[in-house]
């Protein structure tokens, strides 16, 4: 490809350059294809790395530091006051972001990646137009654009806050308000009132993180109900307005009664909506579902054979890793290699305190669609591990067939959770049995440890704590 | 967009016969109404639609066979965006029974250390469900073409190894032949080539003559139970060395005693005592002494496999064709039982509403051709079986007892059996046996 001319042509087009399209765009070219990568921001990595997963995991470390700093009290640890300088983790959290970003860039030049930058436009299901830089035909093209934040409507035209501001920790309000409680505003809310924001949550539905079983939610409602202001639930926004002197005016409605209360500065943190209605897409066969997804088979390609589109844009979690698999997998596909996203379970983590995860089906999934599971659960009560950091709340529960043992699904729920759910997803695609898990040596004292003492619960022979009564 | 993969039709079924839409392209159909009729190897199912909404697609027309795992129909059923990867239907398990082979898979750690564990039939899977295999194993029946959804598992809670698949694709696995088999009922006219034959000395496919030169001829395809038939039977006759043992039974005293009962029993279950029961339930009893001849030769992984129950199949002509209702544990019920059962199965099978379960998990055949006639038969072993026990016709013989001509009623027996599994001794004392408890029903009654 020769920069300049007006028509470009590549066998591999790579449209965004997040966790699923950059790295579509590496394993692509180490499969020895011709790959060019479109990214129409001047930075690499995408939500994930820029305004998303990364600086937010780097603020939220931040703050769980102060707090076992704060906490350290009770283990003979006296400190004077502690206090943040907000200009220092905002620089640190930009060189973190920087760092990876960088770190991207170099792996797709090394491989000979062409990276463009700018907006790509569908013109047909061959060639996509970019402003600036022509167009580029391709052989292959794999949609990997994303999601944006959901916004309030448009009523509210006023300056509040998304995840991606408050990131930027533009200042630290005395009151905050966070719509939704859902695991960005859990994560948000958390980071705020870390650095000393008061904060109120606010959430539609009649209970936060509605995807995750509500027994795994419990003990973070517990610590919010500490350190949140208030939690509303059942509740929703009705009206925003600006409060004179600064700040809004905000209504909540809940169970018909609504409120009005001041607050500093509101976030809102409601979702995402997939980045397909700006691509072109209508001027190509590629079938878009009401909803804005992508319609994929289970090699994600989409209703136009030589297009594929992975991560947020179509199908199923949107989740940074699970678009980073599907990149490799079309990735695969693409060079012709018998590959398939046929993964069983995509691991889900709130990074809240304490961490939630869980992977798999959840207890929640097998009531509803009536599939009998045995369910155990090993308390962290009993772990001597949790007991020496002073972090006992929470619990591991094994979900597994009944008759084969198989694992299905795995909820945690305490320290160092995301760090512990891959060794669930792993016994998932493998067809791991409970003994398979019980009869695993897991290093001690670890808070790994855990897992093993849930397989052992669900088989009928744990050590740490007393068996179930035998069924029958 | 709703794409409806044809589910598992029960164990090891990869493919079935479309006997009927009852639906058009165009139409609209409700969740659970009936959408097709499927004929598999031996049983016809219906097949229900597992959700609502617009029939969009019908692939295949009627008498197409159509592999479990292929999309059969697409429906709108308003969820507009992704086409959903389909979860089985929840009546999947009605539409195909199980039926025993919970009985099959529990047995397995019961049996003798040098048994095999028998492979977790996909059967046993549930609907909707993946099949647990490691990621590099479902690469692995990528590779080969396979959907493992079909792969038997012989792991921990029938977890589906790299030589799971490896065995399957070798092994029965719908293969070449199946593949080439389809295509003839695609395409009715289209000639089916094969490649090598092996290299059998002397063997190689005759040219058929020009039939249609010297008159007229009919065609008709090879489908369903004549197809199923077809390579059961090739698959004995080529992979079994078939050895015959045979005797006669005198069943004059057990003939005399049956007439007695049945007049008794007239009109109660059971009561229409035949034969079969008698020789099956004293087959029963026997096969635990003589375990050979309930067994399997398992030829991937070099092991004999002795079944520790005893269902024993019997041949039965219907108006579709050959038909095995299998009667399972036969050696746990009474003849009177057993008798019912049989006709309860014969007529099932004849009317066409036998479930797929019955036809399936037989140890041991009995094919009886007395009640057409014959002097004697040998059949041919029901494979994956050993043996098989053949029954001509009953009749009344001059014989020589204490030196002197008596006519009594006798029964010609034959039992085929798998050389490589047991031999013609074991064969002779089995039958020697089977034949004194026919002759004196007192013996029936103690040792069977």
């Amino acid at each position: 490809m020769v920069i300049g001319e007006l028509t470009q042509e590549t066998d591999v087009l790579v449209i965004g350059a997040g966790p699923g399209g950059y790295v579509a765009a590496i394993r692509a070219a180490d499969l020895g294809l011709d790959v060019t990568l479109i990214e129409e921001r001047d930075k690499l990595g995408g939500v994930c790395l820029i305004e998303g997963c990364i600086p937010s995991k780097t603020l939220i470390h931040t703050v769980e530091l102060m707090d076992h700093v704060k906490q350290a009290d009770r283990f003979g640890i006296s400190h004077e006051n502690v206090s943040i300088d907000i200009d220092k983790l905002r620089a640190w959290t930009q060189s973190v972001v920087d760092d990876l970003t960088g770190g991207v860039k170099t792996l797709l030049e090394k491989r000979g990646v062409d990276i463009v930058k700018g907006r790509a436009v569908f013109t047909s299901d061959k060639s996509v137009h970019i402003e600036g830089a022509g167009n580029i035909d391709f052989k292959h093209c794999i949609i990997a654009t994303g999601s944006r934040i959901n916004t309030l409507p448009s009523e509210y035209d006023l300056p509040l806050w998304d995840s991606e501001t408050a990131l930027n920790l533009p200042s630290i309000p005395e009151r905050l308000l966070v719509v939704g409680g859902g695991y960005i505003g859990l994560e948000m809310g958390t980071v705020y009132a870390g650095l000393g924001s008061k904060v109120t949550m606010v959430e539609f539905a009649e209970r936060l993180l509605l995807g995750a079983d509500p027994d795994l939610v419990k003990p973070v409602i517990r610590k919010c109900e500490q350190r949140f202001e208030k939690i509303l639930t059942d509740s929703k926004v009705v009206k925003v307005e600006e409060h004179k002197g600064g700040g809004y005016d905000v209504t909540i409605e809940h169970h018909g009664k609504q409120t009005v209360e001041t607050y500093d500065q509101v976030l809102v943190a409601i979702g995402r909506k997939p980045n397909t209605d700006n691509l072109g897409l209508e001027n190509t066969g590629v079938e878009v579902s009401e909803r804005g997804f992508i319609t994929v088979n289970d090699q994600n390609r989409t209703t136009v054979d030589h297009i594929y589109a992975i991560g947020d844009v179509c199908r199923g979690p949107a989740l940074a890793h699970k678009a980073s698999r599907e990149g490799k997998v079309v990735a695969e596909v693409i060079a012709k290699h018998p590959s398939a996203f046929d993964n069983r379970a995509v691991p889900a983590v709130v990074f809240t305190a304490p961490e939630i995860a869980w992977t798999g089906i959840t207890e929640r999934e097998a009531k509803d669609e009536g599939i009998e599971v045995n369910v155990a659960r090993f308390p962290l009560t009993a772990l001597g591990r949790a007991k020496t950091i002073g972090e006992t709340d929470g619990f591991i529960k094994m979900i597994s067939d009944p008759v084969t043992n198989i694992v299905l699904g795995v909820g945690i729920v305490g320290p160092h959770a995301s760090e512990l759910i891959a060794e669930g997803t792993l016994a998932i695609e493998m067809g791991a049995t409970l003994e398979d898990i019980a009869g695993t040596i897991h290093p001690h004292p670890t808070i790994s440890e855990s897992i093993m003492e849930a397989a052992e619960v669900a088989a009928g022979d744990p050590v740490h704590i007393l068996p179930r009564k035998k069924k029958k | 967009m709703f794409e409806f993969k044809l589910p598992d039709l029960g164990e090891g079924i990869a493919e079935g016969e479309l006997l009927k839409w009852y639906v058009d392209e165009g139409g609209t159909i409700a969740e659970d109404a009936d959408l097709m009729d499927v004929e598999t190897d031996k049983a016809a199912v219906t097949i229900p639609s597992p959700v609502a909404g617009k029939v969009v697609k019908l692939n295949g027309k009627v008498g197409d066979i159509l592999n479990v795992g292929d999309v059969v129909v697409v429906i709108d059923n308003g969820s507009g965006g992704a086409v959903a990867s389909a979860p089985e239907p929840a009546k999947t398990e009605e539409a195909a029974p199980s039926a025993q082979p919970a009985a099959a898979t529990q047995a397995a750690p019961a049996q003798p250390a040098a048994a095999p564990a028998a492979a977790q039939a996909p059967a046993d899977r549930k609907p909707g469900r993946p099949v647990p295999a490691a990621p590099a194993t479902r690469r692995v029946a990528r590779e080969l073409g396979l959907d493992i959804n079909i792969v038997p598992g012989t792991g921990p809670g029938g977890r589906v190894t790299q030589e799971d698949v490896q065995a399957f694709a070798k092994g029965g696995a719908p293969s070449a032949a199946d593949a080439a088999a389809s295509d003839t009922s695609q395409a009715a006219a289209e000639r089916v080539e094969f490649g090598e034959t092996g290299g059998i000395p002397f063997y190689e496919l005759e040219t058929l003559p020009d039939f249609d030169a010297e008159g007229p001829v009919e065609r008709e395809q090879i489908r369903s139970i004549r197809r199923k038939v077809a390579k059961k039977v090739v698959s004995s006759m080529i992979l079994v060395p078939h050895v015959a043992h045979m005797d006669e039974a005198d069943v004059t005293e057990l003939e005399a005693f049956r007439a007695k009962e049945r007049k008794r029993r007239e009109g109660t279950p059971g009561g229409k005592l035949t034969l079969m029961p008698f020789v099956m339930r004293a087959l029963a009893s026997l096969l635990k002494k003589y375990p050979q001849f309930n067994a399997s030769l398992d030829p991937h992984r070099n092991e004999i496999v002795y079944k520790k129950y005893y269902n024993i199949g019997f041949a039965a002509d219907t108006p579709r064709g050959l038909m095995v209702p299998v009667v399972k544990d036969v050696d746990r019920k009474s003849i009177l039982q057993v008798g019912s059962e049989i006709s309860e199965l014969a007529g099932q099978a004849r009317d066409g509403s036998i479930e797929a379960g019955n036809l399936r998990h037989g140890t041991i055949t009995i094919t009886n051709v007395g009640p057409i006639g014959g002097t004697g038969l040998i059949p041919t072993i029901n494979y994956p079986e050993v043996a098989i026990l053949g029954m001509g016709r009953t009749q009344e013989k001059p014989v020589v007892r204490n030196g002197e001509i008596v006519i009594r009623k006798m029964l010609p027996l034959t039992l085929a059996f798998d050389h490589r599994v047991a031999d013609g001794a074991q064969a002779a004392y089995m039958v020697t046996e089977l034949v004194h408890l026919l002759s004196d029903p007192n013996q029936l009654l103690l040792e069977a």
